[in-house]
């Protein structure tokens, strides 16, 4: 081990934990405002990225612009699964039936991911997928860095959406007391669609930097989501700054694990944190200390 | 009167299970019927705990895991004649697991219940990864268990038995736990679980003696399976898809039921091994399975048993209903 390894670690780190922490965000934001464990996330961010590799396959068109079609598309399916099955929803059982509902409809996206592309291994390729620049004596892939741009752009946009307009208001308002949001006249059932929408939306973005970084089939999914639940636990649920600096942290220690020991270990390492964290902090890093739960 | 009927109900049963590997001859479909079992003895478990207290555990494929390691590092190591002597195991993997559930449940249960299920998942994936890591436990390759010297016609006979044994065994506990004091007090966390604390419920331990109890049935059916397959992987052992699955079958059947868990069991695990052995398109089941769970959830969200209970209810109330306007009928004219 040499410190231009653990450089390279720490670097790539905080490049791919963007990517997460933009997943992660998206999944914490639905958990927020709609107390909705989403658990077919890994799906949709596989979904996202079967996607993109369909139209560069088919159509030749460059993954990045493929985001054009492809967040919106992700952010209608989310409009359309929130109005067919999550916002049906209710009762004291909501949240362990949000798992059960959410992980069907995973199912279901799996089956038929799995039957449309078969079950190989594909990985979306673009012409800087493999490309490298030197820095620090080390090599980077283009890759890494143009997702970390866009993860930072989206990132970026979704803060100053929730926090510098209206509708980000309402949405935050939801997100701290939905009783108390309904009574000042926010409409919270529109307010829980939409994001669930843009927290679907945000999976085509990461699906297709996972994609391109990463071989991938619709099993994937299993791997992806155990992270990403990791994440929002230890950041805090329904904490969007958590999600984000939990997703950075936890990504770079897997990598710094990975080089100082051996990468057997550093999946591990990142639930022995989760682990230790919560036997301290048992509402993660920047969650609420909850009082009471109906 | 209604009390005696329910008991002959389940001795009805009973006694049909008994003879199920009398009219199922196939072993295709024998091995289908103890796994059944197995699972639905491990769903009746499950509940008995996440059902009863409302803490959703999704990570309980670690103590069938350990179950199944226990039982296949042991019969290796201790030398345990290959054959039914290798039963006695099945109990201690059952211990093993239980022992693992202590250090669990001290961590996971210090959280309330959203974050509980995603530490449970967490905890399985560490598992899972230590199965695979590991160098005792064979990695990837797996164990191979002691080779049994039975026929192959009536291989699974013995073990549906003993199945079936722990199915009962899961049924019987989990029904005392319901009628006991201290099913009350899971039942009461269910609730509401600062009320229960504060009216004198000591909630920690009441939860942690819960999840260890669970464990020792699941620990059991995994060290069950191992006896049976002979060969365990840790991807099969430790796999995400039991842990759903079990949760699956509670929440089919009816959440926090007796009932529940054994229909969802019986039905859905049943019907599962029955399309995996029959199709081999497990993409097509994949779907069949989410969508058939999709409908159960939004249209029966109680379960079948409670949907059921309710209709029945319901029809009752109206048959009463009609017969008292029929009886105001009369005594008008």
């Amino acid at each position: 081990m040499n410190s231009s390894a653990l450089i390279h670690a720490v670097i790539d780190g905080v490049l791919t934990g963007s990517v997460y922490a933009l997943m992660a965000t998206g999944l914490t934001l639905i958990f927020g405002v709609m107390d909705i464990i989403n658990v077919a996330q890994g799906i949709f961010v596989i979904l996202g990225a079967y996607l993109s590799y369909a139209l560069s396959v088919h159509w030749g068109i460059d993954p990045f612009v493929g985001l054009v079609i492809t967040i919106p598309t992700l952010f209608l399916v989310g409009i359309v699964v929130e109005r067919a099955f999550i916002g049906r929803l209710k009762g004291p059982e909501k949240t362990a039936m949000s798992i059960l509902v959410t992980y069907a409809i995973s199912l279901v996206i799996e089956g038929s991911l799995n039957m449309i592309f078969s079950v190989n291994y594909v990985q979306i390729s673009a012409s800087y997928v493999n490309k490298t620049f030197r820095i620090f004596g080390v090599y980077f892939a283009y890759i890494y860095v143009y997702g970390f741009i866009m993860a930072a752009i989206l990132l970026v946009a979704l803060y100053v959406m929730l926090y510098r307009t209206r509708f980000g208001a309402s949405i935050r308002a939801s997100l701290a007391d939905q009783t108390a949001a309904a009574l000042v006249g926010i409409d919270v059932k529109r307010v829980s669609t939409i994001c669930f929408g843009i927290g679907i939306a945000v999976t085509a973005a990461g699906g297709m930097v996972f994609g391109a970084t990463n071989a991938f089939n619709a099993s994937t999914s299993y791997d992806l989501i155990s992270r990403l639940l990791v994440i929002i636990v230890l950041g805090g649920m329904g904490s969007l700054g958590g999600a984000l600096l939990a997703g950075i942290l936890m990504v770079t220690l897997e990598d710094i694990v990975g080089v100082v020991w051996s990468p057997v270990w550093s999946i591990i390492a990142f639930y022995i944190v989760l682990v230790i964290v919560l036997s301290i902090r048992p509402q993660g890093l920047f969650g609420k200390q909850s009082a009471r739960v109906a | 009167m209604l009390k005696k009927k329910v008991n002959l109900l389940w001795l009805v049963a009973l006694a049909i299970a008994l003879f199920v590997p009398n009219i199922i001859t196939n072993p295709a479909y024998r091995q289908i019927a103890v796994i059944t079992l197995i699972f639905t003895a491990c769903a009746t478990s499950w509940n008995m705990f996440s059902g009863y207290s409302g803490y959703v555990a999704l990570g309980s494929a670690a103590f069938y895991g350990t179950g199944a390691y226990t039982m296949a590092l042991l019969s290796l190591h201790l030398h345990v004649h290959a054959g039914g002597d290798m039963f006695w195991l099945v109990p201690v993997g059952g211990l093993a697991a239980m022992l693992m559930a202590i250090p669990i449940g001290l961590i996971a249960l210090r959280v309330r219940r959203h974050t509980f299920v995603v530490i449970t998942i967490a905890i399985f994936f560490v598992f899972q990864l230590a199965a695979i890591n590991f160098g005792f436990t064979g990695g990837t390759g797996g164990l191979t268990l002691p080779y049994i010297p039975w026929m192959i016609q009536s291989y699974h006979v013995p073990f549906y038995y003993v199945a079936l044994t722990m199915l009962v065994f899961a049924i019987a506990l989990s029904a005392s736990v319901r009628r006991s004091r201290f099913g009350l007090q899971l039942l009461a966390i269910r609730d509401d679980e600062d009320r229960a604390l504060g009216l004198g419920v000591k909630v920690f331990p009441v939860k942690l003696t819960g999840f260890a109890m669970s464990a020792f049935t699941i620990g059991m059916g995994g060290a069950l399976y191992a006896m049976m397959q002979g060969q365990i992987y840790p991807q099969f052992v430790f796999d995400p898809i039991f842990d759903i699955s079990i949760a699956l079958m509670a929440f089919f059947g009816g959440f926090g039921t007796l009932l529940g868990p054994i229909l969802g069991g019986l039905v859905l695990e049943s019907s599962q091994q029955y399309l995996t052995v029959t199709y081999s398109n497990g993409s097509l089941y994949l779907i069949l399975f989410g969508v058939l769970f999709l409908l159960v959830v939004l249209f029966m969200p109680q379960g079948i048993v409670v949907f059921i209970r309710d209709w029945w209810a319901k029809r009752q109330d109206r048959l009463a209903a009609a017969n008292e306007a029929v009886g105001a009928q009369g005594g008008n004219s």
